[in-house]
């Protein structure tokens, strides 16, 4: 491969769609009536409001159909952040009288990293579970952790940046034999690999619209018939007392029909973008000397690739990328502005300086093989102009 | 349901077919989005999906998308663009202001300062802290829904946090004189409580001035003003320190987590512009309207009581009468038998037979509280619509009024 395969920008690849996805031309079509003339409030009697309140029960039951659960146990919310807070904050102090440990992961979300910190401040007690070099959590570990002041264990399912599948089916089981409950964040993954809420034992899940060509502004929490919350917006009795607020009416219909397209096309979609994830895996691997890839080699979410690149910056790659018209990530997009490495690459043993050269490219419907093969064949001369401007570079060519 | 084209909406006009149009009434409940704020929407929902926190192109244009709105929404009320941070909506941006100043202000600060006619996710959230410990002093209102400012300041003690009045009351429209209660407690100095105003049913609409009345946190809504449902803001002054309500990602400046509702956000920007621009002009026009509605109901039942002041400091929209003997709820439904939409108050509560507590705060009886209809114009409410409004009125009362006396 030549190192002058530069190319203007008319390429647009977005490799991104773990920080957000486009609208689906299907979700925009449900939402539009409901910026019109069905723009009522869905708490008002009247037909405006009957109209609306039909339409957000619709869309309950698409969602709930996309994790196996039954609609009077979804809640509406702003998105997975406040799905996250009210799982864990409401779950806390529902359970206070019970117990004040919470068992999570080192390698959550910052919406549940944060919240728990929160959290500890007020009185609980936090167990930050380690994973292994794959980021995997051990249910073994979890076990361990387990003590009769434990109320909440909150693991995630998809991990957003290095792509692991989390093996919650085991840990739900886990915290049904101790009675404690399970919450599980599910925005990676849900829409992406089948997810059931009975089978997999779990209480509370977190679920997001944007993360599956859905609008942003919009997320669930599934929340267990029987599971105790606090809520965390109070004010009118919307969503049965648990999260006030007028409801976002377009915002959840478009949630709504992104989930049924997402259930409808799961089958074919994750196993088109596995393919794509192995063969952009593979040429990476392959091209570029002294390359990682990050996360677990099979448990993995279908269109997540992760790797390290020894002795370049990630950020460097990303904007000599974007140069490109490709648009990729170093990590996970709420901290990619922050130079600190991920905090989950570190958890998994990856030293600093080779979780510095991380590039996350998350696939979507619109990606091809051609998307691929093009990435494939501008990456690695930006990774050797980078390594030859600088000093890990120059470092690395004296070692060799 | 198509016939119902126009209703309350910028492209009114009679329905196909020469049925009777429907009067949308209940503009305090939702509006309709403008025709800017869907277009502005649909761009972004189309075009500019990026998240505003990643770093390639498209999320550098998300994220200019967020700043213009920010922009446009300080400007409304005096703000600095820094000073704006977005929310999901009203009901948060209150939990916000109230959570956040208890959490980053520490033990000492215990007591809450509100009055008896705020909404309810002021209402239900300070209750929540009275049984948690929290000291909450409701500030009674007059016959016409008016906090005392001197009431307000000698509730105020050493240990008060927060001080939350509304701006203008949900559902009879009286206008609270904020910008008193802020000088008032801007002389207490330094020591001073935090003042937070509910400014949902004013907020575009009425002269808000942040810095002038003294005002350290705001809450606005969109789908209020012909902007989008699921989005908000709180103005926070700057150098107020709070603490965040949802925790996370660190977006908004660390104060409100999660991915920004980009499209949201651009229609409430867009719905802030268009207000910019000719809220004067609407007040008017809104003043008159209000003055003929209120006229025509008396005129359709001299029995009604109006609450909420006549005509002077009153938001210029809503308009809230009972009609003694008769339940609100079967007048709601015989005005909607004929195609006006009303409400029996807010809409938040509307699916509960209780009294409003508002209306008996006021002084008022149970039977004026449960016999209540608020009527609620919009920027696009009409002479003609007012007038299909009263005769509605007319014809519902005379089909309800032999129920009326069987009861008595």
């Amino acid at each position: 491969m030549s190192t002058e395969t530069r190319k203007t920008p008319e390429r647009h690849i977005y490799l991104d769609h773990s920080a957000t996805t486009p609208v689906r031309p299907e979700v925009l079509a449900a939402m539009l009536p409901y910026f019109g003339d069905k723009f009522g409030n869905a708490s008002s009697v009247h037909r405006w409001g009957r109209e609306a309140r039909m339409a957000v029960e619709e869309a309950r039951e698409k969602v709930a159909s996309l994790i196996k659960a039954d609609p009077r146990e979804i809640i509406f919310t702003s998105g997975g952040t406040e799905s996250d807070n009210l799982a864990l904050r409401g779950v806390a102090w529902a359970y206070r009288s019970r117990g004040n440990h919470i068992i999570t992961s080192a390698i959550e979300h910052h919406a549940v990293l944060h919240t728990c910190e929160s959290l500890e401040k007020e009185g609980f007690r936090v167990t930050y579970l380690p994973c292994d070099r794959y980021g995997m959590i051990d249910p073994e570990e979890v076990k361990r952790a387990i003590t009769k002041d434990t109320i909440l264990i909150s693991i995630m399912h998809g991990q957003n940046e290095v792509g692991t599948i989390e093996p919650i089916g085991e840990i739900g089981k886990l915290a049904k034999e101790h009675g404690i409950i399970f919450h599980s964040d599910a925005v990676q993954s849900a829409g992406k690999v089948p997810i059931d809420v009975n089978a997999m034992n779990v209480d509370l899940l977190t679920v997001s619209s944007h993360k599956i060509y859905g609008p942003k502004g919009v997320g669930a929490l599934y929340v267990r018939k029987g599971t105790r919350l606090v809520p965390q917006a109070t004010g009118g009795a919307h969503e049965r007392g648990m999260r006030a607020g007028t409801e976002n009416v377009p915002g959840i219909v478009g949630f709504g029909e992104a989930c049924r397209l997402a259930e409808k096309e799961l089958p074919e979609e994750s196993k088109r973008l596995s393919a794509l994830r192995d063969r952009l895996i593979r040429g990476i691997l392959d091209k570029i000397p002294d390359s990682i890839l990050n996360g677990h080699p099979t448990e993995r979410l279908p269109h997540n690739v992760n790797v390290s690149i020894k002795y370049v910056e990630g950020e460097s790659m990303l904007l000599n990328l974007d140069l490109l018209g490709v648009g990729a990530s170093s990590g996970s997009a709420c901290t990619s502005g922050s130079l600190e490495p991920s905090h989950v690459l570190l958890a998994m043993g990856v030293p600093h300086e080779v979780a510095h050269g991380s590039l996350r490219m998350t696939l979507g419907k619109s990606n091809t093989e051609a998307d691929i093969d093009y990435v494939l064949e501008v990456l690695p001369p930006i990774v050797e102009r980078l390594r030859e401007m600088s000093v890990f570079g120059r470092g690395q060519k004296s070692k060799s | 349901m198509n016939e119902r084209a126009g209703t309350g909406a910028p492209h009114g006009g009679l329905a196909a077919g020469g049925e009777d149009r429907l009067v949308y009434m209940d503009n305090s409940s939702t509006t309709r989005p403008a025709p800017e704020v869907v277009e502005a929407m649909r761009k972004v929902l189309e075009e500019d999906f990026g998240n505003p926190s990643s770093l390639h192109r498209l999320g550098t244009a998300s994220s200019r998308i967020v700043r213009n709105a920010r922009k446009s929404v300080a400007s409304l009320i005096g703000a600095d663009e820094t000073e704006i941070v977005f929310t999901s909506g009203g009901t948060e941006a209150n939990n916000w202001a109230i959570f956040g100043t208890l959490r980053s202000l520490g033990d000492r600060s215990t007591h809450i300062v509100t009055s008896t006619v705020e909404h309810p996710s002021i209402m239900a959230t300070v209750e929540y802290l009275r049984d948690s410990g929290y000291d909450v002093t409701l500030v009674p209102v007059d016959g016409e829904g008016f906090v005392d400012p001197e009431k307000v300041l000698k509730s105020v003690r050493k240990d008060t946090a927060l001080v939350s009045i509304m701006l203008v009351q949900n559902e009879i429209g009286t206008v609270e004189p904020c910008r008193e209660i802020g000088r008032l407690l801007s002389s207490l100095g330094p020591r001073r409580p935090r003042f937070h105003v509910d400014a949902v049913q004013g907020f575009g609409r009425l002269d808000i001035d942040v810095k002038k009345w003294g005002i350290d946190l705001l809450s606005m809504s969109a789908h209020k003003i012909h902007g989008p449902k699921g989005v908000g803001a709180l103005y926070v002054r700057r150098g107020l320190r709070m603490g965040p309500l949802i925790f996370g990602g660190g977006q908004e400046a660390g104060l409100r987590s999660g991915t920004e509702n980009v499209p949201g956000i651009a229609g409430m920007g867009a719905a802030c512009e268009m207000w910019g621009k000719d809220r004067v002009e609407v007040l008017g026009r809104l003043a008159v309207l209000r003055k003929k509605l209120i006229e025509g109901v008396r005129e359709a039942w001299p029995e009604a009581v109006l609450h909420g002041p006549e005509s002077a400091n009153v938001a210029p929209y809503i308009v809230h009468f009972s009609f003694p003997g008769f339940r609100g709820e079967s007048i709601l439904h015989a005005l909607e038998k004929r195609g006006v939409f009303v409400s029996t108050g807010s809409a938040c509560s509307s699916h509960k037979a209780k009294p409003s507590p508002i209306i008996l705060a006021l002084g008022r009886s149970e039977e004026e509280a449960l016999s209540a209809i608020r009527f609620s114009m919009s920027r696009y409410t009409t002479e003609e619509e007012v007038a299909i409004t009263v005769e509605a009125l007319k014809e519902s009362l005379k089909e309800l009024l032999p129920w009326r006396e069987s009861r008595r």
